[in-house]
């Protein structure tokens, strides 16, 4: 019922039938099975939130996605036209950066890291230069170029993490949403030019999520993960699950609830 | 042979007293190619927080040097580059597939070295080799510039290639990950550079203090820099000078010329700790 209402939806908005397909993956570490058959089928221009308890292998999932750690089963893209397939080209906007704040990099650095093969302790690449402008000026923060690192805010930094990896334009975008460092404004200015991007865009999105209201307001459909998929749906169904209830107990689902009812009064 | 054209340059150039010696020049190129390596390497060790790792690859050196001295065959140095590239590359796997208390392992891998190195040098006469716990930047051989030659090329041909990978995995090992780098290889490829500027060095400056080259240059200069080029360009200038000036007072000063290079750098660190409001 869902895949028909969705199916509907990106025929009208965006290029149409281009998806990516996660079949059957499953990590194991050792004796232990952190997931298993996990399917999604996700088209571009939709914004899928991945929620689930701690433990339950959000993260894992996004690490198996980015071929960082073994898994089995397949990640497959398909395009419009369904004649390229393959892997995707997946851009990841991580949770946080795990890096000394008194180190002096720059947020060009940053660019010329990614996008250059020229060593950016030699060079200044100008052609990186302008590319790098461009790419900030799409998240709005094409004033940090210059910057430190580790002078910039939580919401700062997370959109020159957006804006690096939507260059090149992935056919994936996997977004870790930051847990800490962030205040309301800045994620709500995160949710905000996340959901423009997939309407500009041909890209699917998969995001981890742990804030219930804005998944919510934002997320087409939700996926609540705990080892495989529980459930998934819209954020209305997902949240009225009774599976749901199960997984998180009735705390966390009625921050969830609150968060639906205001967006149904809105 | 090439090293008289260096010593009729430098005679030529630098015509003081210190210069007379042959040992000193020998010291003087040793230094030039040596320091900028530190000042290159430490960047990204500092960055990575990597001094306590980089120190066990020091550890880890002194036992190659051991081995080296005991079973090489060639010269004792290509038997402890090899053993150092080694066992920095067993390090780094090993920091790579356990999260947990990497400190620990590092910990006791390096001790493990110095114990098994100490051993083997005792054995093969200790007097002989307790040099390398304070080593003797005057005793370099030409057979060991041609060695340092070798390096210093391979190393800035080596940074050039990977700095851009080491920075993005020193920023997020994940998002480095999916920006298509092999995180492991690239790391194994630093710590073996790393190891083989240090198993070099480490008979002229000694295992106690090696570790202050790679880690004091680097440190001093994110005092003051704002970005990646400020920061090896004086992380280099400061390794260069502490270098060059050190060589020389201690020839004046009758002292270890591998402490008094790594005093100046100290010094170095202080004063522009303190400055280092002025320029953030």
């Amino acid at each position: 019922m869902s895949a028909n209402r969705y199916h509907a939806k990106c025929d009208g908005e965006c290029c149409g039938f281009c998806c990516t397909r996660i079949e059957n993956l499953g990590v194991a570490k050792g004796p232990m099975v952190i997931l298993e058959n996990v399917n999604m089928h996700i088209h571009c221009g939709e914004l899928t939130a991945i929620i689930g308890p701690n433990g339950g292998g959000k993260s894992t999932l996004l690490k198996a996605l980015l071929g960082e750690i073994p898994h089995s089963g397949v990640l497959k893209y398909l395009d419009a036209g369904g004649d390229r397939s393959g892997q995707p080209v997946i851009g990841y906007v991580p949770q946080h950066l795990d890096f000394d704040t008194g180190t002096p990099v720059s947020v060009s650095d940053l660019f010329v890291a990614c996008l250059s093969k020229k060593p950016g302790w030699l060079l200044k690449p100008r052609s990186i230069r302008r590319r790098a402008e461009e790419d900030l000026a799409r998240v709005k923060a094409e004033h940090l170029l210059d910057r430190r690192l580790g002078a910039l805010s939580g919401g700062e930094l997370q959109r020159v993490l957006l804006a690096l990896a939507l260059d090149p334009v992935p056919n994936l975008l996997l977004l870790d949403e930051p847990v800490s460092g962030m205040d309301q404004g800045g994620l709500e200015l995160f949710y905000t030019t996340v959901a423009e991007l997939r309407q500009n865009y041909d890209l699917s999105i998969i995001l981890v999520s742990h804030d219930f209201d804005l998944v919510s307001r934002y997320a087409d459909r939700v996926v609540l993960l705990n080892r495989t998929v529980i459930t998934s749906g819209t954020p209305q169904q997902v949240f009225s699950d009774e599976k749901t209830l199960r997984t998180f107990g009735i705390t966390r689902l009625f921050t969830g609830t609150a968060g639906k009812e205001e967006e149904g009064e809105g | 042979m090439m090293l008289d054209i260096w010593y009729d340059i430098v005679s030529f150039l630098l015509p003081f007293e210190w210069t007379e010696h042959n040992f000193m020049k020998n010291a003087l190129l040793a230094v030039l190619l040596l320091t900028p390596l530190f000042g290159l390497l430490g960047t990204m060790v500092v960055s990575n927080r990597m001094a306590f790792f980089s120190d066990s690859i020091g550890h880890g050196a002194f036992t190659g040097v051991a081995i080296g001295a005991l079973f090489g065959t060639v010269d004792p140095l290509i038997g402890a580059i090899l053993f150092s590239a080694v066992f920095a590359v067993v390090i780094t796997i090993i920091k790579n597939k356990s999260k947990t208390s990497t400190d620990t392992i590092i910990g006791v891998f390096s001790s493990t070295a110095v114990a098994l190195g100490l051993i083997l040098l005792s054995n093969g006469g200790y007097n002989k080799y307790s040099s390398y716990l304070v080593g003797d930047l005057l005793s370099i051989s030409p057979f060991e510039i041609l060695l340092l030659l070798v390096s210093f090329v391979g190393v800035i041909i080596l940074w050039l290639l990977i700095f851009n990978k080491v920075l993005l995995i020193s920023v997020n090992q994940s998002l480095a990950a999916s920006r298509g780098i092999n995180t492991l290889a690239v790391d194994i490829l630093f710590t073996i550079a790393i190891a083989v500027v240090v198993t070099i060095t480490i008979q002229w400056v000694g295992l106690l203090i090696i570790n202050s080259l790679i880690v004091l240059p680097a440190a001093a200069a994110r005092n003051v820099t704002s970005n990646v080029r400020q920061y090896h360009a004086v992380s280099v200038g400061i390794s260069m000078f502490s270098g060059i000036s050190g060589l020389i007072a201690s020839y004046y000063l009758d002292t270890p010329t591998g402490s008094t290079i790594v005093m100046i750098a100290a010094l170095i660190f202080f004063l522009l700790f303190f400055l280092r409001r002025k320029f953030a």
